[in-house]
């Protein structure tokens, strides 16, 4: 006979696993109302925390090679699929069918590995050498924006957390996620997974807690460059619209997106997070080599 | 004669109270539990701007470095109206002329480090008249080191008679004077080098230069303010505080503060008797207070440049 030790559902901020600084906690529970789990109901304090970890991860993510961005994305997909069962498990208990369960984290191993492959490689895709009338070598490249908040989709819980993290990591960026509210559990386990992947504490940071009383602080701070949501609760919208226009963040919302389809995949989820920067290069006249720009 | 009759007056240096490590430890972090929020947290920063040395000691500094960081320290944050300035601007003695110049009417101290700083591996005759350049350009404030290596030598007397010697060359300019305590080693030290500074003339003790680690922290100050109010006590006398290096954050800043008072009670509350020494709190504190006034978490690309 012995007591069988459940694991605390904590936060995962700076590649630590802190409990909410407030202390709070909420019931995790299933659509029959059995309880699943105590988590941690995040304050406005974890966000602040989180933020600064993302802020200080920045520099060294962004500045690693695209190359190992994408070794490192890839390692992220070996670690889920060696805990693939136990995400089963856990999205059976959060009223997934047998079926959609797998479904969900094959998925989600996939959508790493589509990920890491574009590491580096949508640079190419989303960069030009453009034709100006001087003597100007002009070309743009895509950087990475810097620290994105996300609201993770409520209903995919571990597919759609990955599908919003996966592409602004890949891209450079570090971000702070608010996992699913109702659904809290993968992402707390997919923190441990990101905790043995190598990747750098600080680039992804996961909270649980409210939307309703977060979403605020995921607008409204100075220091975000970008936030997305992923509901279409217009009112939350508009709010998060109005408090993104302090510091001009960009603001995307994908509310309208199929996680389990092909359209829940693109270069283009990467570009949203990136700014376009061009470099006007003076050079001799071009037209004098015999170059064609 | 009047020197030995002061000399009687003097304690046995060696004497000086031992400290308990674990009790001061324990008490430096009971302050930091202490909750400060809303109109007094806004009070509290205000204040620590005001106490702040703004700070630049560094081989690579400019006269137009010393010039930008003299502005910054008149205008802190324009956006926000009615925020004090800071107390002091700290620099090399080469650069005091550039400060006095620059601060002229606004009221802040110039503060010049000396006596061979950081290190203090030089002659007498060499830090006093290193001392005695800085206050001809126009120094209000000199800070000086001692001589950590006479003093674990155990010669008190010369560190005795060398903060004297520079109290003497300072004239009308107030005087700090820096213990280094990451040299120190142990607080009993750093309770007895206190002892030695305040009885030879400091009107203010310094925990660091910033170039050793570990610069100030809570237990040191504590064992420094404590040295304080028993000299106090003894001889009604009421010296400054100043810990420098390592305090960048303000709620580290509002712990201090907490420190302060609990220890030294409010007339302390000055920056006639305490200054941070720091670069980069400054910034901080202005963020912590836009963000009191907005609501709305700071961003450092908002704010002035160190």
């Amino acid at each position: 006979m012995r007591l069988e030790v459940l694991k605390t559902y904590k936060l995962y901020i700076g590649g630590q696993y802190p409990r909410t600084e407030s202390g709070r906690y909420y019931i995790a529970r299933n659509k029959a109302g059995a309880q699943l789990a105590n988590v941690c109901l995040g304050s406005r304090k974890d966000f602040r925390n989180a933020q600064v970890a993302a802020r200080g991860a920045v520099a060294g993510w962004s500045g690693r090679a695209a190359f190992n961005r994408g070794q490192i994305l890839y390692r992220i997909a070996e670690m889920l699929e060696s805990r693939r069962a136990q995400f089963i498990d856990e999205l059976l208990l959060q009223d997934l069918s047998q079926a959609a369960a797998e479904a969900e984290v094959n998925t989600s191993i996939d959508r790493l590995i589509y990920y890491a492959g574009w590491c580096d490689k949508f640079q190419q895709l989303f960069s030009a050498v453009n034709p100006v009338a001087g003597s100007f070598f002009n070309f743009s490249v895509p950087e990475p924006t810097g620290v994105v908040s996300i609201i993770a989709p409520q209903n995919s819980p571990l597919l759609g957390l990955v599908s919003v993290i996966a592409p602004v990591i890949a891209g450079g960026n570090t971000c702070i996620v608010l996992a699913s509210e109702q659904k809290p559990l993968s992402a707390i386990t997919f923190a441990e997974v990101l905790g043995t992947s190598d990747l750098p504490g600080g680039v992804v940071n996961i909270l649980t807690g409210s939307v309703k009383e977060l979403v605020s602080w995921f607008s409204d701070h100075m220091d975000v460059n970008a936030t997305i949501y992923c509901e279409n609760d217009s009112s939350v919208q508009s709010s998060i619209r109005e408090k993104s226009a302090l510091n001009l963040k960009r603001v995307f919302f994908y509310d309208k997106k199929d996680w389990n389809s092909e359209e829940g995949q693109s270069p283009y989820f990467i570009l949203d997070t990136q700014e376009i920067k061009t470099t006007w290069h003076p050079i001799e006249n071009i037209a004098g080599a015999g170059g064609g720009y | 004669m009047a020197a030995a009759s002061s000399q009687t007056m003097l304690p046995d240096f060696s004497l000086s109270p031992r400290i308990d490590q674990v009790g001061v430890e324990e008490r430096a972090a009971r302050f930091t539990t202490r909750s400060i929020k809303k109109e007094s947290k806004l009070n509290g920063l205000k204040l620590i701007l005001n106490m702040i040395d703004l700070t630049t000691l560094e081989g690579k500094d400019t006269d137009g470095k010393v010039k930008q960081l003299c502005y910054k320290a008149m205008h802190l944050h324009d956006a926000v109206p009615g925020l004090p300035t800071v107390a002091a601007v700290c620099v090399y003695p080469s650069m005091v002329k550039v400060a006095r110049k620059a601060l002229e009417g606004s009221g802040i101290k110039v503060a010049s480090v000396s006596t061979a700083f950081p290190s203090g591996q030089a002659p007498r005759d060499i830090k006093l008249r290193d001392t005695r350049f800085a206050v001809s350009e126009g120094a209000d404030e000199i800070d000086m080191v001692i001589s950590r290596g006479r003093f674990h030598a155990g010669e008190y007397n010369f560190v005795f008679d060398e903060i004297a010697a520079i109290k003497e060359a300072c004239g009308d300019a107030r005087l700090k004077v820096i213990l280094e305590t990451g040299e120190l080693g142990t607080y009993d030290k750093v309770r007895r080098a206190s002892d030695i500074a305040m009885y030879a003339g400091a009107d203010f003790i310094k925990t660091s230069t910033g170039k050793i680690q570990p610069a100030a922290t809570m237990p040191v100050t504590l064992v420094m303010l404590e040295a304080i109010r028993d000299f106090y006590y003894k001889t009604g006398k009421m010296i400054g505080m100043k810990p420098a290096g390592g305090i960048s954050k303000s709620k580290l800043a509002l712990h201090y503060l907490v420190m302060l008072k609990e220890v030294l009670g409010e007339d302390w509350l000055t920056n006639e008797w305490f200054r941070f020494g720091a670069s980069s709190l400054a910034n901080d504190v202005l963020m912590q207070i836009v963000k009191e006034h907005t609501g709305v978490y700071q961003s450092a690309n908002y704010f002035s440049v160190d």
